[in-house]
């Protein structure tokens, strides 16, 4: 068993926690014990970019600096806004020394700069893809729309993390578990991220757009590795319904849910019984 | 513009000086506007944007710090993905944003949006995390949408996707003295 830093942040503890447990689940079929950043905070999410840059750097390098008091190398972030923020941030600060300081001071911490922050897929890249096709008790046989949106695969220049447009990684780890992924036009099309309480109706719209196109090209199940997108999608059913003129039952998952249904762990494990969108594949 | 005077002034010198992001640049292609998801709610597109910080006017500076446009941007990067100029758009906006609301110039068609920023950063600052259920009550408070989603937190709850007690940072000290020494700070 091997251990790797963990930043599981605010939505994985609350509205997305099957996130958190499906996440958990399957680390620990393939041998990697998660342990939580100690007495970690939110990252700021959009709101502290949009209102204060200052803050917007103070609140993940906190987080960051305390893995490092931890002697934490590399720490698995879950949720792609809080990967994206923590990225940024550490971006952001290694590139300026002033900044660096002048934050370090604010958190009243030492702050190095030097953690290794991955999202799922990459964990999964490095630690899982020579043992997840020994470990598959029940392929994972639908078609597959995956959907990556923004946070997971941009800003580009900076996260360095798949192809930017049309991105390639979960829909390699899908085929992986027995999935046939689908080509689709909205792989990384927003969903209305942060405006699923103030503008909701945006939010209907540009997630009906998503689910529209996935659903006319055949999807038995959309799969996402964001906490945004896996409630504007599934939480917002209603009013993509409301856009889109239309019932559609085609549930949202977790990638960590779907691998972990082909490795025969249970439902209730991994949270599949939490969705707004009855989820009857299996 | 810049040759005739000793110091630059304007939005587009304030941008460039705050985040590196050189406006001239931008040539007007229009990739930006056609690939951006919320171009059509807003009062000006991103590459009309740029247009007008390019202009350097007062009037025209004036209108980009007071548009529904910069609390429109969702930061989904699409922008700045398909810019050939590399123009990066959305730092652009975060730094309008946070100097529309310091200057005290937010459009009143943003308020739902601004008001529910400031209901989240107020959990975080308080309890050092996003506390789902205060954040929706303080949005609410602050936005008299009181029956907004009433259906939806029953369900939520019933799912096990809210906590009624916050979880609590320990340092929140700390936590409080970042904010006192950032966002508290102008």
């Amino acid at each position: 068993m091997m251990t790797l830093g963990f930043y599981p942040g605010c939505s994985l503890t609350g509205s997305s926690r099957e996130y958190a447990e499906s996440v958990v689940a399957i680390s620990e079929a393939i041998g990697i014990e998660l342990k939580q950043i100690p007495d970690w905070n939110c990252c700021g999410a959009t709101a502290a970019h949009n209102l204060d840059k200052e803050l917007s750097l103070s609140l993940p390098a906190r987080i960051l600096a305390l893995a490092e008091k931890e002697g934490m190398e590399e720490i698995v972030v879950p949720c792609a806004a809080c990967y994206s923020r923590l990225t940024v941030a550490q971006h952001e600060l290694n590139h300026d020394e002033e900044m660096k300081t002048k934050v370090s001071s604010i958190i009243n911490m030492p702050y190095k700069g030097t953690v290794r922050i991955m999202n799922v897929i990459q964990m999964l890249q490095k630690y899982a893809v020579d043992k997840l096709t020994d470990l598959i008790k029940k392929p994972f046989e639908y078609k597959a729309a995956c959907y990556y949106g923004c946070l997971l695969v941009r800003p580009h220049e900076i996260l360095q993390f798949d192809r930017v447009e049309n991105p390639q990684t979960m829909d390699v780890i899908m085929s992986q578990i027995g999935a046939k992924p689908l080509d689709w036009a909205f792989k990384t099309e927003c969903c209305g991220a942060g405006f699923s309480v103030s503008q909701t109706k945006i939010v209907g719209k540009l997630s009906g757009k998503i689910v529209g196109d996935a659903v006319d090209r055949g999807a038995d199940v959309i799969i996402v590795a964001c906490p945004m997108c896996h409630s504007n999608l599934d939480m917002r059913r209603p009013q993509i319904e409301t856009y889109l003129q239309r019932k559609v039952q085609t549930p949202v998952i977790y990638i960590t849910q779907a691998i972990g249904l082909a490795l025969g762990i249970s439902r209730e494990k991994l949270g599949l019984q939490r969705h707004f969108v009855p989820v009857k594949i299996s | 513009m810049g040759h005739h005077h000793h110091e630059e002034s304007g939005l587009a010198a304030e941008v460039k000086k705050a985040t590196e992001v050189a406006a001239e640049k931008c040539y007007q292609c229009g990739k930006c506007s056609a690939g951006c998801p919320v171009a059509d709610e807003m009062d000006y597109t991103p590459s009309m944007v740029m247009r007008m910080l390019q202009t350097n006017t007062p009037e025209n500076d004036e209108k980009l710090l007071r548009s529904k446009t910069i609390w429109l941007c969702l930061t989904c990067e699409m922008c700045i993905s398909r810019c050939p100029m590399s123009v990066d758009i959305p730092k652009v906006m975060d730094f309008m944003r946070e100097k529309s609301r310091y200057d005290k110039k937010v459009s009143v068609k943003a308020n739902d949006i601004l008001a529910f920023h400031e209901s989240f950063l107020l959990s975080v600052e308080k309890t050092g995390k996003l506390y789902e259920l205060g954040l929706i009550a303080a949005y609410k408070l602050k936005t008299f949408h009181l029956t907004q989603d009433i259906a939806v937190a029953p369900a939520m709850f019933q799912k096990g996707k809210l906590h009624l007690m916050p979880e609590l940072v320990k340092d929140r000290g700390n936590l409080s003295s970042i904010f006192a020494k950032t966002i508290k700070k102008k």
